[in-house]
């Protein structure tokens, strides 16, 4: 069915926002040719560095000089906090991985937890916000009350209590990635809801809909094909900037303890954790290289997420009128517009 | 623009008020004293959403006890403490008694070291309070500035500059900053203490000479009139705060950045302008004051973040706040203590985000049901 195609197109790859209308070519692409000076810089550096994140997660094996937890090769071990020399240019970490590989190996696990945490929340968080917004009532209300309680606490505290409930001692691979991508999900799906409700508020007492229940669609068809259709205009700007929160609560998370152990997978959080006592003793590069890493990603996914956020926003752009008014109101890193678009306060008095 | 801008700033909170009480109201236009009896009893549907969430979310695994000593005592004597804890009834019954107790304000004793707590709160609280006022104190300096600088060097490579330091960081998570801030001032180039909030010998003379501490210290290093403990406290305070506050720096960098773009398209702008009014003035003086409104009412989800930031930070700097605490219990698999404080947090950050939107709707009028 239709919903199916245009839910599934969305998520499919979080860090360059999938055709969402495949009718008027790749959304990157158009705003790249629309896009002047200084801004299409950012979104072409922002693009390059997520391109190098996802080419080097799919690479792995063949760039990295050792496995993520190998300890020794045929010389014997490496030894723990070896300089970057020739034979590990980045240097051994406390516990005598090498560095490089670590680094390397990481951008396989960022990757899967930001596919799982975006894919898992867009799903919940649509749903949830599409059925909340188009019936109303009472419990549209207690949702709206609990994904704002849920929105206003520190996401850090809540996704430490979920992966307490999650990891209970877990740390394969798979159980710590899905223990990190469902706390992240828990934090995300709030904002889904947010958005998608506000729109749904919006669309539903637009004449299209009207028309579409006097022909007699049922609620679902009306759901999928009318509404959903066009409230997920917004949808890839918040995809690419929760990757990058996903990220860095991923790292929070594992710089906390709770990450993946290193035995399992190389998580650059969990990295910086074990390389905080180094830094009181002036070993640079156990830390360095990881949160490097860190920022790289974050940096080029937000920079996508925020060109084509200021590309879409009228305050920020000034060509092409505001006919477009609500396209831009998406939370961008904490401190942008927030809520859920000029839809959120309209939205709800128009239940009433 | 300000004031669609405001409007939904402000929407993330009130707009919570489905409650049915605020209905009606809102309609009506309502006043202020209506406004803040709504948002005043809003605090308690959203304490009562986290508190039950993160119970049931903690229950879901088992009893903390076992958490906490399974594998280290035999089966038995498990059981029997487990018992004896009350435990083993039906989470229902342990939910309901669970609120009880929190409404009386027991917020439950920490396992590990048997310390209410509410206590565990009002020890620690005061650092995390210090270091998020030093924080704070960062971000309104270097953010607010280099914003109203960014948008008036608009699209030029000032501005582009801005950007890119506003986004990185946002970018750059608060433990890695920290780091990097230790090993290039303190392992590097030695000019700032690595850890903790004072030294030893500034805590003994802050303990000996000063009766009923704060517990912030700068303010008790003050009592103690000594200069060099002043000094030491506010060393030890640069590293922690900057790691923190530049967090916080970029987010009201591009507010700012965004607000003022937004002023100086205004009407009233435009229309001094054409008055002969210079650039700089219009900026100063016409654009400015409005765009710092809102930073006023994000103000409220800032303090979440910096809640969440606090935790790493105090982790990386060993600086005895709550998040310290925190971790420690965390690493412990101390989930009484953890549950506790997470509870008593998300008190605090609805109280924090109340006092918050009263506020900005005593500044702005507008913000209203």
């Amino acid at each position: 069915m239709a919903t199916a195609t245009s839910a599934s197109s969305t998520p499919s790859s979080p860090a360059a926002p999938a055709p969402a209308r495949r009718k008027r070519g790749l959304p990157v692409v158009r705003q790249l040719r629309q896009s002047v000076g200084l801004q299409r810089g950012m979104l072409v550096a922002g693009l390059v560095l997520a391109a190098v994140f996802l080419l080097t997660a799919a690479l792995a094996d063949v760039l990295a000089p050792y496995d993520f937890n190998q300890l020794r090769d045929a010389d014997g071990p490496f030894g723990a906090q070896q300089r970057p020399s020739s034979e590990h240019l980045l240097g051994t970490t406390v516990g005598g991985y090498d560095v490089l590989s670590r680094v390397i190996y990481g951008t396989r696990t960022a990757l899967l937890v930001i596919v799982v945490a975006v894919v898992l929340s867009l799903f919940a968080g649509v749903l949830i916000g599409l059925v909340s917004g188009y019936f109303g009532g009472w419990v549209d209300r207690v949702l709206v009350v609990v994904c704002d309680a849920v929105y206003a606490f520190p996401s850090l505290l809540l996704a430490i209590v979920v992966a307490i409930v999650l990891s209970g001692g877990q740390s394969s691979l798979w159980g710590g990635i899905m223990a990190a991508s469902i706390s992240i999900t828990v934090i995300f799906i709030p904002q889904y809801f947010r958005v998608i409700r506000a729109e749904t508020v919006r669309i539903k007492s637009e004449a299209y809909v009207e028309s579409a229940k006097v022909i007699g669609a049922s609620h679902w068809r009306i759901m999928t094909r009318h509404v959903l259709r066009n409230a997920t205009r917004t949808l890839p700007l918040i995809l690419t900037l929760n990757a990058s929160e996903a990220i860095l609560t991923l790292a929070g998370l594992g710089f906390l303890g709770f990450g993946i152990e290193p035995t399992a997978a190389a998580e650059w959080g969990f990295d910086l954790n074990r390389a905080l006592s180094d830094v009181t003793s002036g070993i640079w590069w156990t830390s360095v290289f990881p949160g490097l890493a860190i920022v790289l990603v974050v940096l080029g996914l937000t920079l996508v997420g925020e060109s084509l956020n200021d590309l879409a926003d009228p305050r920020l752009r000034s060509r092409r009128a505001a006919e477009s008014g609500q396209t831009g109101e998406v939370s961008v890193v904490p401190g942008g517009p927030l809520g859920a678009g000029p839809a959120g306060l309209a939205g709800i008095e128009e239940v009433r | 623009m300000t004031t669609t801008t405001t409007t939904e700033l402000t929407g993330s909170g009130p707009e919570a008020d489905a409650a049915p009480a605020g209905g009606r109201r809102r309609r009506g236009g309502g006043g202020l004293g209506s406004y803040l009896l709504i948002r005043f009893l809003l605090i308690f549907p959203t304490v009562f959403v986290l508190v039950t969430t993160v119970f049931f979310l903690m229950r879901s695994t088992g009893d903390p006890i076992t958490a906490a000593l399974g594998g280290r005592l035999p089966a038995a004597e498990l059981a029997a403490r487990v018992r004896e804890a009350g435990y083993d009834r039906p989470v229902v019954v342990q939910y309901v008694e669970y609120l009880g107790q929190i409404l009386s304000g027991d917020f439950g004793t920490t396992l590990s070291d048997r310390r209410p707590v509410l206590d565990v709160l009002t020890t620690f609280g005061t650092a995390t309070l210090e270091l998020a006022f030093y924080a704070l104190v960062v971000a309104f300096v270097i953010g607010i500035p280099l914003g109203r600088f960014a948008a008036y060097a608009r699209d030029r490579w000032p501005d582009a500059v801005l950007r890119v330091f506003a986004i990185l960081c946002y970018a750059t998570p608060v433990f890695f900053a920290g780091m990097l801030l230790k090993l290039v001032f303190s392992s590097g180039l030695g000019w700032l203490p690595a850890n903790g909030r004072a030294s030893t010998r500034s805590e003994i003379i802050i303990q000996t000479s000063v009766d009923n501490p704060t517990g912030i210290y700068l303010v008790d290093a003050i009592r103690t009139g000594n200069g060099e403990v002043v000094r030491d406290v506010l060393e030890h305070a640069v590293l922690p705060a900057l790691a923190l506050g530049l967090l916080t720096a970029g987010v009201f960098l591009r507010l700012v950045r965004t607000n003022v773009i937004g002023t100086l398209g205004m009407g009233y702008v435009e229309a001094a302008r054409s008055r002969g009014v210079g650039e700089r003035r219009l900026l100063r003086k016409h654009a400015y004051r409005p765009a710092l409104v809102p930073i006023v009412t994000v103000m409220g989800l800032q303090i979440a973040l910096l809640l969440g930031g606090a935790v790493l930070t105090e982790t990386t700097f060993e600086w005895r706040g709550l998040g310290f605490q925190l971790s420690e219990y965390l690493q412990a698999r101390d989930f009484v203590a953890v549950q506790g404080m997470v509870v008593l947090l998300a008190v605090v950050v609805a109280v924090t985000n109340f006092v918050v939107d009263v506020i900005a709707a005593l500044i702005d009028p507008r913000v209203r049901y």
